[in-house]
């Protein structure tokens, strides 16, 4: 019991690195995964389809084989640290998987709002902006929440490139006494408590925001 | 005879291989109320909405007061300002209150202040009877009172002509009445209405003319009661018959009397 406190002790630090990595790769795919949503619904041939192709093939690959290209790249072109390809590679994921949530939101709202918005005078971007995106972030916010729990543990990822987050510490503090298991249960806790107040946060700003349909 | 303020033609629309409009002509004149009847899948929602542009016909011109909306280069959004448009499930926008509703056009696009834009829109509302729901989301609204609020949002753009597509189509019987009742008043204001319905009572007491399109085109037009009472096709009279064996005469009508038995 000493040595699990321990353990927990030593890893809870690098929850900063682990929810950083977490947030900053939500952020940036919550803007991409929008662009690329916007794009495939309203935008031109050309942008839907980068827009769909993008989303296609990312998803198509695992998360880690995404977190070693761009490691690789980094290493050979673009001289930046582990954590940062693991940004890099969460973010360009999480917006994959993002634009789907937006594109099942905005396409479950029907074309009857634009057509409302736009017989208004309203132009095709103020539609998206003052109508169409209000009501479908609402509604995407139950498939968001969950995909904000899959990009927390998916975070674990970047220990493999260096990145010293939980998971990372976990294998640290385990190979320093020959005790793994001690070590690895308590980085679990440290993740179910976190996804459990990522989710719980999620909901209540659910409820908050939900539409009335 | 005055200019028409609203003109239609020959408007061609195919949507894949089904040609939904083939060729449809109309001159809407300014404070005329002009009903448009016609079997569904005819092509009626589809011509309204090639006023405004929310569809693009494959041919044919449409002008505002002289100013051709299909051209290329005319601004449609600031065209679309002056025509108002009520859809039958209404797109009231569901995370705005009804006064927000009415405000958010105001705001964004004629860009006036808040404070502005609200009087602006508890005045609209207040025309549609709905000043006390101001403040209440769509899904607190009735059928009813959704249209209503969806027709103030469409006056408070202060149009010159508005666009009814079948605006009583998906409410309950009992609440047809209202949103009848707030369009016969803008009726009698003066408003020119392009009304897409199978409310006969209304059409027989509101409309100057009633056009009857079928199969994309017109079939024929004229005042109600000529149309009622004297068509000139054989197709007008059966479908006027059908019709108010459906839908009988409410909406106010006073006048009980079928179609073609005078």
């Amino acid at each position: 019991m000493a040595y699990f406190l321990r353990c927990l002790k030593f890893i809870l630090p690098a929850a900063k690195t682990t929810l950083l990595l977490t947030v900053a790769a939500l952020g940036i795919g919550l803007v991409a995964g929008l662009l690329l949503a916007v794009a495939r619904i309203y935008g031109g041939k050309a942008a839907a389809g980068l827009a769909s192709a993008y989303s296609r093939i990312v998803r198509s690959l695992p998360t880690l084989v995404v977190l070693f290209i761009f490691y690789s790249l980094s290493s050979s072109l673009l001289h930046i640290s582990g954590v940062t390809a693991a940004l890099l590679a969460l973010s360009a994921c999480t917006a994959a998987y993002q634009s789907e949530i937006f594109r099942g939101a905005i396409q479950s709202l029907g074309t009857g709002q634009m057509a409302a918005a736009r017989s208004l005078g309203m132009t095709r971007p103020m539609a998206i902006r003052y109508v169409i995106l209000p009501q479908a972030l609402r509604l995407a916010i139950p498939s968001w929440s969950n995909e904000a729990a899959i990009v927390l543990k998916d975070s674990s990822l970047a220990s493999a490139v260096g990145a010293t987050e939980i998971f990372r510490r976990a294998q640290q503090v385990g190979a320093a006494h020959h005790d793994y298991l001690p070590a690895y249960l308590a980085c679990g806790l440290i993740y179910f408590v976190l996804t459990f107040l990522t989710n719980r946060g999620l909901d209540l700003m659910q409820r908050k925001f939900k539409l009335k349909l | 005879m005055p200019q028409p303020i609203l003109r239609i033609e020959n408007i061609h629309k195919a949507y894949g291989k089904t040609q939904v409009l083939r060729g449809v002509s109309l001159d809407v004149y300014p404070g005329e109320v002009v009903v448009i009847i016609g079997p569904s899948g005819t092509g009626k929602s589809t011509l309204l909405r090639c006023v405004n542009q929310l569809t693009v016909p494959d041919q044919g011109r449409v002008w505002l007061e002289g100013v051709e909306l299909t051209a290329k280069g005319t601004d449609i959004n600031k065209a679309r300002e002056r025509i108002g448009m009520v859809f039958q499930d209404f797109n009231l926008f569901t995370h705005l209150t009804a006064v927000q509703n009415v405000m958010l056009a105001l705001t964004k696009v004629k860009r006036m202040r808040p404070e502005e834009a609200r009087a602006k829109a508890m005045a609209e509302l207040e025309k549609v009877g709905l000043a006390d729901k101001a403040d209440l989301y769509p899904a607190e609204l009735s059928g009813g009172q959704k249209q209503r609020a969806a027709i103030a949002r469409s006056l408070a753009m202060d149009p010159e002509v508005m666009l009814f597509d079948e605006p009583t189509s998906a409410l309950d019987p009992e609440l047809i009445g209202e949103v009848l009742e707030v369009m016969r008043k803008l009726a009698e204001e003066g408003m020119t209405m392009l009304v897409v319905s199978h409310e006969m009572g209304f059409a027989r007491e509101v409309a100057d003319r009633i056009v009857f399109l079928e199969n994309g085109v017109i079939v024929e037009e004229g005042p109600p009661e000529q149309l009622f009472q004297d068509p000139k096709q054989e197709r007008t009279r059966e479908f006027l018959w059908k019709l108010t064996e459906l839908y009988g005469n409410h909406g106010g009508s006073r006048s009980r009397r079928r179609p073609g038995c005078s």
